[in-house]
């Protein structure tokens, strides 16, 4: 096996054991990304130099006897992420020579891990979007087949870690962006709970929703890297001072004793009938695995949660996204002396399509006159929402869904319909309107292409969404296929 | 319900938000339709039911106020597209 393919785990092991070192495994990563990149463009940014000090420094801790269990291990930053140092643009103009005077709290914990950081991972721009064709610099390619989107926002962090790029990667989720590209790339995405991990340090798009996670290779991999990322942090007001689990020991099986709903709702019509078929056999094969499932869960809001969330989203981006003036950082206009027209133009160059499209439509959600109509009504249904999720998530440990209601879909072919485009987060987005947990496993393929599971828990209960994961991976054999770039 | 260009443009006027008039005219139709879509929020109903602004529970979080270093001036002034003696130098706001 080369040593790009490796988990995280794997890597660990052969680390401990002085049968390779970071250097080694580093260079392997990095002529894979040298092999791959031609097809996938999944970096915005490569930190080759970086790396190579990082995996210097890793292996002298190594040899030292200081290690954890992410030591001198090649992961990738989504450039949404602040890197001290680093170019973070967010996949746009506006921020494309912007240099982060610091570290987000993510990238602190995963440095003292001893990260190998190989690069900065493409994206919708902003992270508004599903396929990553927003990016102002170029779209990502899936791995599985070069015609089709990876998803979105995070689809260069889930090719890069699909096609052998890096072992591991972080991605932000603010309607799906972890799990959708997770599911299209068939790799593991994980959202964590609202607050279990800092947003310090990462560039707000819709704050109520926002959150870091990781895509890995497998279950394990996720729970090694939320051991390193989640925890309380001062600096960011919204996260929560509740004590970190070690999140491996929820790596378990068996699932008897515990109960599964699956609520009617996500089964939309119109959705993809393979994707349906998927989602019900690894219904089953959890059934077989012990847990008591109810196949007939309602959650009545379900189809309100689409117009909620793209109402309050791009009202929190439109209020986020001011502070692009061209004054402290980012373009800047300079042809004019005037103040409003230096603003005005400054954003019109420096922003893409989507993201004007969504800071107007968040505009005028919050404008006098509208507010009632749009923002605050969408707040209402949003707490129904989260009450719905709430009931049934007392009745049952988690709920399952499809990820995505149909496999990867080919470049461009969204692009001109922006509700469309919206519908590819169907399934994920309610699970941010509540700000509770999820996660999307590789669950089967049509065609090729693959599909995913989505599992979702309550609020801080990541250990149950890996515990019934893990038990599902080790069950089934979709997460070793690997894609024929 | 149809968006006329004028409140596009008042729109865009309060985001300060530049648009080109091709800009505009797509705005109209994109966001027309959009809203168009989510008005099936209305038939919701929603009476007595409070608006959550927020996931979490979380009100008014205080810290001890304690003296801590801030980033260095000449780190965070690298980025500034135009700077004069140590400040952001922006355009004249008063004509």
């Amino acid at each position: 096996m080369d040593l790009w393919q490796l988990t995280i785990h794997e890597a660990h092991e052969l680390l401990k054991g002085k049968e390779i070192s970071s250097l080694e495994l580093t260079q392997a990563v990095l002529q894979s990304i040298g092999q791959a990149e031609e097809k996938i463009h999944a970096f915005v940014t490569i930190t080759e130099d970086l790396a190579f000090k990082q995996a210097d420094r890793a292996d002298k801790q190594i040899r030292n006897g200081q290690m954890t269990p992410l030591t001198g291990i090649p992961g990738v930053i989504k450039d949404v992420i602040c890197t001290k140092g680093i170019r973070t643009t967010c996949s746009s103009r506006m921020l494309e020579n912007f240099i982060p005077p610091y570290d987000a709290d993510v990238v602190e914990r995963l440095n003292a891990y001893g990260i190998v950081i190989v690069g900065k991972s493409n994206m919708d721009e902003f992270a508004m979007g599903s396929s990553t064709e927003n990016s102002a610099f170029f779209p990502t390619y899936n791995p599985w087949d070069l015609t089709c989107v990876p998803g979105g926002s995070s689809g260069g962090s889930a090719a890069a870690v699909a096609a052998g790029e890096t072992i591991y990667a972080l991605g932000s989720d603010t309607g799906g962006s972890i799990r959708q590209p997770a599911g299209f790339c068939n790799i593991v995405g994980l959202k964590p709970t609202y607050g279990r991990v800092s947003r310090y340090g990462l560039v707000a798009f819709a704050s109520s929703f926002d959150q870091i996670g990781p895509l890995t290779k497998d279950v394990t991999d996720s729970a090694l890297v939320m051991n390193a990322i989640a925890g309380y942090d001062p600096r960011d007001s919204t996260s929560l001072p509740y004590p970190v689990p070690d999140y491996t020991r929820a790596l378990i099986g068996d699932l008897h004793g515990l109960r599964l709903g699956v609520p009617r709702e996500y089964f939309i019509p119109g959705m993809h009938p393979e994707v349906e078929q998927a989602i019900r056999c690894a219904v089953g094969k959890l059934e077989q695995l012990g847990a008591k499932v109810d196949w007939d869960v309602s959650l009545p809001s379900t189809p309100y949660a689409l117009p909620a969330y793209y109402i309050i989203a791009p009202s929190e981006a439109s209020a986020n996204l001011a502070r692009y003036d061209g004054v402290k950082y980012g373009f800047s206009y300079q042809d004019t002396s005037n103040m409003w027209e230096a603003m005005g133009k400054t954003k019109q160059f420096g922003f893409g399509p989507e993201v004007k499209r969504r800071i107007m439509l968040g505009t005028y959600a919050l404008s006098a006159g509208y507010y009632d109509a749009y923002y605050l009504k969408a707040q209402k249904v949003r707490t129904l929402i989260r009450e719905e999720f709430s009931q049934a998530l007392g009745r049952f440990d988690a709920l399952l869904t499809p990820t995505s209601p149909s496999p990867p879909f080919k470049l461009g072919e969204k692009v001109a319909d922006p509700l469309q485009m919206y519908l590819s987060d169907v399934c994920t987005l309610p699970i941010n309107i509540a700000g509770i947990p999820a996660i999307s496993v590789p669950a089967g393929f049509s065609d090729g292409l693959p599909i995913g599971l989505q599992i979702i828990g309550k609020p801080f209960a990541e250990e149950v969404l890996l515990h019934i994961a893990f038990a599902y991976e080790q069950a089934t054999e979709w997460h070793k296929r690997r894609p024929p770039i | 319900m149809k968006l006329t260009r004028e409140e596009v443009r008042h729109i865009a006027i309060l985001a300060r938000l530049g648009l080109s008039e091709a800009e505009v005219e797509r705005f109209q139709e994109e966001l027309s339709h959009i809203l168009e879509n989510f008005e099936v929020l209305q038939q919701v109903d929603t009476t007595d039911v409070s608006p959550t602004a927020h996931p979490i529970p979380t009100h008014n979080v205080l810290r001890e106020d304690e003296a801590a270093p801030s980033l260095p001036k000449a780190e965070v002034l690298a980025n500034a597209p135009r700077q004069e003696a140590g400040c952001f130098k922006v355009h004249a706001v008063l004509e």
